[in-house]
């Protein structure tokens, strides 16, 4: 399954990617010279990998690890401030019932509500993220992208999730996507020189093959993304494992390639905890354990933690909980 | 040249669709002379699990629907169990063992019975809310309305008659039923869910589990989502009974206990079985203008 790219550099050899962002020409030759995902192999990689049986002490350590991963996300046109606050409550104390419980990873958000997020979570840890650069389509000019992300970033953002133009990507406007990527990362500098992270979002349920979950992958990670995440959770299909394992294949032979270690997340479609522990099995066995950490590795999923606190709860009690016990949102 | 025999194996009945066990166990079904019948899954406690999320899913919809609407349905699987009354005559001979006569009989009185129920539906209100004397001026009016999802033992002994009597009263005011059938006789419950499969019954509204009560019900009476549990279907195995009280207490469920013996099916059932799984909620709402 290895998939390092023929151009890779020897081992340990400092990575300039100058000579392949020079031109589109070089780009679309470097991005089209990565391997070929095999789409029948790595549905049944997938498939396989979520067979792994997942019991007692390993499952209870994979509950409140995904719940440390979770990106607890809101991102309606009905949302109001006080939806965003309670959000970032259950954030902070997902199961209010037991203090054993941690906090998940972030509150994702619309840019104009980081303030109101920002407010309740203060300095508890919990991040705040905005999508920003006109989510879900991308479909505006340049500089409303940039102004966008600086509006999110000045009101406090910890982490913005991007959307790349999937329209220039497909019409094979690499270095117009890569250029994109690299401006919204210096947009994501505070005054005082620290940086928000940046996460990536692709939409592969727009991007149609394996391939060019591949190649985008190369493409946000050789920009500068700290993360590359799967969807915007407004399109079908949204995150799957196979798209998931091929970025993960992409994040583990980037850091062969450059040391640099990128994070992946999955977003949208995530709904049950047994699926979750799906990803985390393959987290584990295609890119490896240094990805299992909240820093590397997130779900973005609203559902998702409802069912993450009803199995836990299920561990502790020994009886099978309802969502009556757990807030709606 | 003779026939193979064809060896059945039948399945659950969990949201409308017919599983095979989580567990991939099943066992072996005898008539009352001990001859092989077919094979029923084992339910585990995670069909129980699946069954209980199911029935919750379609809680909303079938609580919703108007009581005359819930009536239509009722009579419609009445008038299915009529269209299949040579194989409930056959599956009720042999599970009781009873002779064709008795066994039409006995098929008579569980249709019977669904229609009976049928017709309460949007009668019981009547019977049993009330617009109560207020000193103001409002109405006061207190009404029935279901319980939740209500998981149901099915008696062991009448194995269809029973059963119709066991769900029917269940489902005919709003509620959604997690079934565990007779263990020793659960072809009628199959034939009755695959009856429930081809009516107008929306899937996940009956859910039929063929096992063993005394492993699954100790999880359906913990399951914090379950909101009422039937033990009629356990009479006279007191120790188990009260074990799950004990598991239904966490989240007060109610309970509609066992009895010491099977009570019975065939006498009028009264109005009890209806109203052990509904709430009555009461509604001020200001008078006039």
């Amino acid at each position: 399954m290895s998939t390092s790219p023929s151009a890779a550099p020897a081992q340990g050899q400092a990575w300039d990617f100058s000579d392949v962002t020079r031109s589109n020409d070089s780009l679309r030759r470097f991005l089209h010279g990565l391997p070929g995902v095999d789409q029948v192999g790595a549905d049944s990689r997938a498939a396989s990998l979520g067979t792994r049986s997942i019991k007692t002490t390993a499952k209870a350590y994979a509950l409140d690890l995904a719940i440390r991963m979770v990106d607890l996300t809101t991102l309606e046109g009905q949302d109001t401030h006080g939806k965003v606050r309670a959000l970032a409550a259950k954030a902070m104390r997902p199961d209010p019932a037991d203090p054993t419980c941690p906090a998940a990873a972030a509150v994702c958000v619309y840019p104009d509500m980081v303030g109101v997020a920002k407010e309740v979570l203060g300095d508890s840890g919990v991040h705040v993220a905005a999508v920003a650069t006109a989510f879900p389509s991308g479909r505006a000019a340049l500089d409303i992208k940039l102004a966008d992300t600086r509006d999110a970033v000045e009101a406090g953002a910890d982490e913005i999730d991007m959307v790349i133009d999937r329209g220039a990507f497909l019409s094979g406007h690499y270095l117009q996507v890569f250029e994109e990527i690299v401006a919204v990362k210096e947009a994501c500098v505070r005054p005082d020189g620290h940086s928000a992270h940046l996460k990536v979002i692709f939409e592969t349920g727009e991007l149609q093959t394996y391939d060019n979950v591949r190649r985008v992958s190369w493409l946000a990670m050789m920009a500068g993304g700290h993360f590359i995440k799967t969807s915007t959770g407004k399109v079908q299909p949204a995150a799957t494992l196979p798209v998931t394992m091929i970025m993960l294949e992409a994040v583990r032979d980037f850091r062969e390639a450059t040391g640099q270690m990128v994070g992946v997340k999955p977003a949208g479609g995530i709904r049950t905890a047994k699926d979750a522990i799906k990803y985390l099995v393959v987290v584990n066995e295609v890119a490896g354990p240094d990805w299992l950490d909240p820093d590397w590795f997130r779900f973005g999923a609203s559902t998702l933690l409802n069912e993450l606190l009803m199995q836990r709860t299920k561990m502790t009690t020994g009886r099978y909980s309802g969502p009556d016990y757990f807030t709606v949102d | 040249m003779s026939r193979i025999d064809v060896r059945k194996t039948y399945k659950l009945f969990i949201g409308g669709a017919f599983p095979r066990s989580e567990s991939g166990y099943s066992y072996q079904v005898h008539d009352t002379k001990g001859a092989f019948v077919a094979n029923a899954a084992l339910a585990s406690r995670k069909d129980a699990r699946d069954a209980v999320v199911a029935a919750r899913k379609a809680f909303g919809g079938w609580s919703g629907k108007t009581a005359y609407n819930r009536a239509q349905i009722l009579y419609r699987i009445a008038e299915l169990m009529e269209d299949r009354r040579p194989q409930l005559v056959q599956a009720l001979r042999q599970s009781e063992g009873l002779t064709a006569a008795r066994a039409e009989r006995a098929l008579d009185d569980a249709i019977d019975r669904l229609v009976w129920y049928a017709g309460w539906a949007d009668k019981l209100t009547q019977v049993i809310g009330n617009a109560n004397p207020v000193a103001g001026p409002y109405f006061n009016l207190s009404t029935p309305e279901p319980t939740g999802v209500v998981a149901v033992l099915a008696p062991q002994e009448s194995s269809l008659l029973g059963l119709v009597s066991a769900i029917a009263p269940v489902i005919v005011t709003g509620n959604t039923v997690v079934v565990i059938s007779s263990f020793e006789r659960p072809l009628p419950a199959v034939t009755f869910a695959e009856i429930l499969a081809t009516s107008d019954v929306p899937g996940g509204v009956v859910n039929i589990l063929t096992g063993s009560a005394a492993t699954i019900a100790p999880w359906l009476a913990s399951h914090m989502d379950v909101n009422a549990i039937d033990l009629v279907g356990i009479a006279g195995d007191t120790e188990l009974a009260t074990s799950l009280e004990v598991a239904a207490a966490d989240n007060l469920k109610r309970v509609r206990r066992a009895p010491a013996a099977e009570p019975d099916w065939s006498a009028d059932p009264g109005l009890d079985a209806m109203t052990a799984f509904v709430e009555t909620k009461t509604v001020w709402h200001p008078m006039g203008v």
